[in-house]
């Protein structure tokens, strides 16, 4: 890999962390200073003693602490008021909204699917996208693009029940004869043969990531802690992937906020310091950054337990070359702004944080991607773009 | 006489599309019958039972009608899938499913779920008149299409629109100003709560008409003007050739060979017109009796050559893989795990993406799901405590005939449900069985290496490409 140098820069990495659930962005970052925000959330609200304050009017949830050290040490852009006109409620929906860019209609093509062709047309490189967890996201699949999804690094693969290694390599000799494309036999018969032999090839690839690792960062023992691990083990194997993909489930808080939230807010800011800690260490961070976004925020009134499905939620974009800040406006929580009586209204659409990393960090023409030119923010110090 | 009954690889056939697969238990059950005589006995099941209801009750506690536990019933559905006496009904429950798509994601609320399934298990070989009156009339569907939200005055389109656009005629047959005058038709059909919510928890809903909010004003659809109720406006959806037409799509495309999706159908024609056409005919000489047209489409040339022509959805694979491995004749606990293994498949049951379904065909394919469903298949069916897999073993062995390994692949895919190997395949399989020589079984350690070999070769026939189809 090339050395880090204006003349012989590394690819840009994008690292998408997805939120599932609906995270409570109000709850997140908190206008603790406004009276309104304790008066609508007398169960979940966070006390103004407790809170770790970003300045005057915002600050961190308690749980945060590692989140707002490195917020303090400039790496974090938090993205506040995401949203898009006619936010959905429906988890399914307004998630496939972003993954695919298409509020309007159902669409077949998932956003970094369309990154994934762009990066590498030809399908050269199963491993150009990864995602970690059972099942591609919608965001990396679209009809002819390979990208690799990952249940467990550590067995990664087909016939990973055999239970001795010389049953599965057998296996997965008679595989690859099986599948081998032949002439003739139909078009799905050869996608069939053209897809396992992809999965063959990103296995092969991929195994040899976590023989190549080792670290002294000790993870917390979490699921996105487990994933941001992951994501740092293919990374720093460097085998060209440049997009990766984790989830973080459970934010779908209706009842139990309080307690729920705070476990869910420390694991992932812990887990993010840690894989920072982890990519500094190998000298493998200045390439990379993470985008951290939710499908919907919730209610700004709380529910007596939790909170129901809103709007007007927040991302961040963490990394090195990160010019970290307040980003966009937060959403007005006086009565009279709320949107149908119970939301916060959105101050920028999504596709414009999405259009920001591809044409400022990525370096790729947006408009294709996220469906039509939409406001941009400029929170990265230095860019990769073009390199 | 034994020859004058339907072939095996045939039966096969007939029962992976009509039902869910079939064990060998399954396939000695018709043996001696005719291909036609299956054909009327999986469309008239009569009198058998589902034998199973107390089974469930008794395995599966908690799922009573106050349970809220999609994991439950998806795992119930499951075992319903592969243990029903009754396949076709189900597989009918499973087709209306997937072109009525109604999701748990927005209403959260199972029972209704499960009453709307059950009603397609009820009517779902009935006339389409019935069928569409009992979705009109549903509230799992009312909700999701917010019918309820659909007053005299006020009206809201998104049931009136989806009835004709996804569910009956398909685009292109009709004026927004004929959606109009459906949605007003339907005004009032709504559905009651007959428990709160709190302190009860989810008990089912039941259809309700309020006549005080239905529009009794003069309305025009497709050329008929009246004082138009939702009954009438179904007796004239019912009987357009563009409904015939679009039901007839839908079941070749469930049925009997890929489609394109959905959406494209009023650009893309037919892949086979003629066979439509057949469909067509039988829907409109039995006045839209679903029975009919399925009588039609199972004995005809079109269907029983079909093979390898449509991907199997992650719930036909599981099942045909259960039939197989002959786990969860009784539903033991972890058949819950079904749920997370069709979720990493691409299809949570009862849960579709949208209103239109999912994608089939191709589209269930990607390189995570392909590794899902491989790997499942590999994993249970080289599973030795398996019934299935242990009978099939026992059957190859008790002949103690040694079986060359052309003989060998053969039996082997026969025992996995006539799986129909390609000549390449079955040339690379037959590669790798001669690597270790004939199948013996002349001494005991013999006989175990070799049994150990039946399994493999299972294992290695449902990893096939050829497997992944119907």
């Amino acid at each position: 890999m090339g050395e880090m140098n204006n003349g012989d820069r590394k690819d840009p990495v994008l690292v998408v962390v997805q939120l599932s659930g609906g995270n409570d962005f109000m709850n997140t970052v908190i206008p603790y200073s406004s009276g309104i925000y304790h008066d609508v959330r007398p169960l979940v609200g966070i006390a103004q003693d407790r809170v770790l304050p970003i300045d005057d009017e915002l600050a961190f949830h308690p749980s945060a602490g590692p989140l707002r050290d490195l917020y303090q040490a400039g790496d974090v852009a938090i993205v506040q008021g995401v949203g898009y006109e006619n936010s959905s409620r429906s988890h399914f929906r307004a998630m496939d909204i972003w993954h695919t860019c298409e509020p309007n209609a159902i669409a077949t093509e998932g956003w970094l699917a369309k990154v994934i062709r762009e990066i590498d047309p030809a399908g050269e490189n199963p491993l150009t996208g990864v995602s970690f967890g059972r099942g591609l996201p919608r965001a990396m699949a679209a009809p002819g693009v390979t990208a690799t999804s990952v249940g467990n690094l550590d067995n990664y693969g087909l016939m990973t029940g055999s239970e001795r290694e010389q049953e599965r390599e057998r296996r997965l000799d008679a595989f690859k004869r099986i599948y081998s494309p032949a002439a003739g036999t139909g078009v799905v018969m050869d996608y069939l043969a053209q897809t396992g032999q992809d999965v063959l090839r990103g296995a092969d690839m991929i195994s040899v990531a976590p023989q190549r690792y080792s670290s002294n960062v000790e993870y917390a023992d979490n699921p996105i802690a487990r994933s941001l691990r992951d994501v740092a083990r293919v990374h720093t194997a460097g085998l060209g992937t440049r997009i990766f993909y984790t989830q973080h489930g459970g934010y779908d808080h209706h009842a139990q906020e309080v307690p729920v939230h705070a476990r869910l807010l420390a694991d992932l800011s812990g887990a993010i310091t840690d894989f920072m800690d982890d990519l500094r260490a190998h000298d493998a961070a200045d390439e990379v950054a993470i985008l951290v976004f939710t499908e919907f925020g919730r209610r700004i009134q709380d529910n007596g337990s939790g909170t129901d499905h809103g709007s007007g939620g927040g991302a961040f974009i963490i990394g090195e070359n990160v010019e970290g800040g307040l980003y966009s406006q937060y959403p007005s929580i006086e009565r009279r702004d709320w949107l149908n009586d119970e939301d916060m209204r959105h101050t920028i659409d999504f596709r414009g944080v999405y259009g920001t990393l591809l044409e400022q960090w990525m370096g790729i023409e947006p408009a294709g991607i996220v469906g039509g030119d939409f406001e941009q923010i400029s929170p990265f110090r230095l860019s990769h773009a073009g390199a | 006489m034994h020859t004058s009954g339907v072939r095996q690889p045939q039966l096969a056939h007939l029962l992976r599309r009509a039902g869910f697969g079939a064990s060998r238990e399954d396939l000695a059950r018709y043996d001696g019958r005719t291909y036609g005589e299956v054909v009327e006995e999986l469309l008239n099941p009569g009198t058998v039972a589902f034998p199973y209801d107390d089974i469930l009750s008794r395995y599966l506690p908690h799922t009573t009608a106050a349970a809220d536990n999609t994991v439950e019933w998806n795992a119930q559905w499951m075992f319903r899938m592969v243990n029903s006496p009754r396949p076709l009904e189900e597989k009918m429950a499973l087709f209306w499913h997937h072109v009525f798509a109604t999701g748990w994601t927005k209403s959260e609320h199972t029972p209704t779920m499960v009453a709307q399934i059950q009603m397609f298990r009820n009517v779902g070989l009935g006339n389409l008149r019935t069928i569409l009156l009992e979705l009109s009339r549903d509230p799992a569907m009312i909700y999701w299409l917010d019918n309820c939200e659909n007053h005299a005055g006020s009206i809201n389109e998104n049931y009136g629109r989806e009835l004709l656009e996804l569910f009956s005629m398909g685009i292109g047959n009709y004026t927004e100003s004929d959606i109009k005058s459906v949605a007003r038709a339907f005004t009032g059909w709504t559905f009651e709560q007959p428990m709160p919510l709190y302190p009860y928890g989810h008990y089912g809903s039941r259809f309700v008409f309020r006549p005080e909010d239905h529009d009794c004003g003069e309305k025009t659809f497709l050329g008929h003007s009246g004082n138009l109720d939702g009954g009438d406006v179904i007796e004239i959806i019912v009987s357009q050739r563009s409904t015939a037409r679009f039901i007839a799509r839908h079941l070749y495309n469930f049925f009997v060979a890929d489609e394109p999706q959905v959406p494209s159908w009023s650009m893309e024609p037919p892949g086979d017109p003629a066979a439509i056409d057949v469909l067509v005919s039988a829907y409109e000489e039995s006045d839209a009796d679903m029975r009919s047209v399925m009588r039609t489409l199972l004995n005809s040339d079109f269907f029983k050559a079909a093979t390898h022509r449509r991907v199997k959805s992650p719930a036909e694979y599981v099942a045909g893989v259960l039939k197989l491995s002959g786990r969860f004749r009784l539903p033991e606990p972890d058949i819950e795990e079904t749920e997370a293994t069709m979720s990493a498949m691409g299809q949570r049951l009862m849960d579709p993406p949208t209103v239109e379904g999912w994608h089939t065909g191709r589209e269930w394919i990607d390189g995570g799901t392909l590794t899902e469903r491989v790997n499942y298949a590999v994993d249970m069916v080289s599973d030795p405590d398996g019934p299935g897999i242990r009978s099939a073993v026992e059957s190859i062995a008790a002949s103690g005939r040694a079986l060359s390994p052309g003989e060998f692949v053969d039996i082997a895919s026969e025992m996995s449900g006539h799986v129909g190997l390609s000549p390449r395949t079955r040339k690379e399989l037959i590669e790798l069985a001669g690597a270790d020589g004939d199948l013996t079984f002349s001494t005991g350690p013999e006989a175990e290496r070799s049994k150990a070999r039946i399994r493999e070769m299972m294992a290695m026939i449902v990893a096939a490409r050829e497997y992944q189809f119907a």
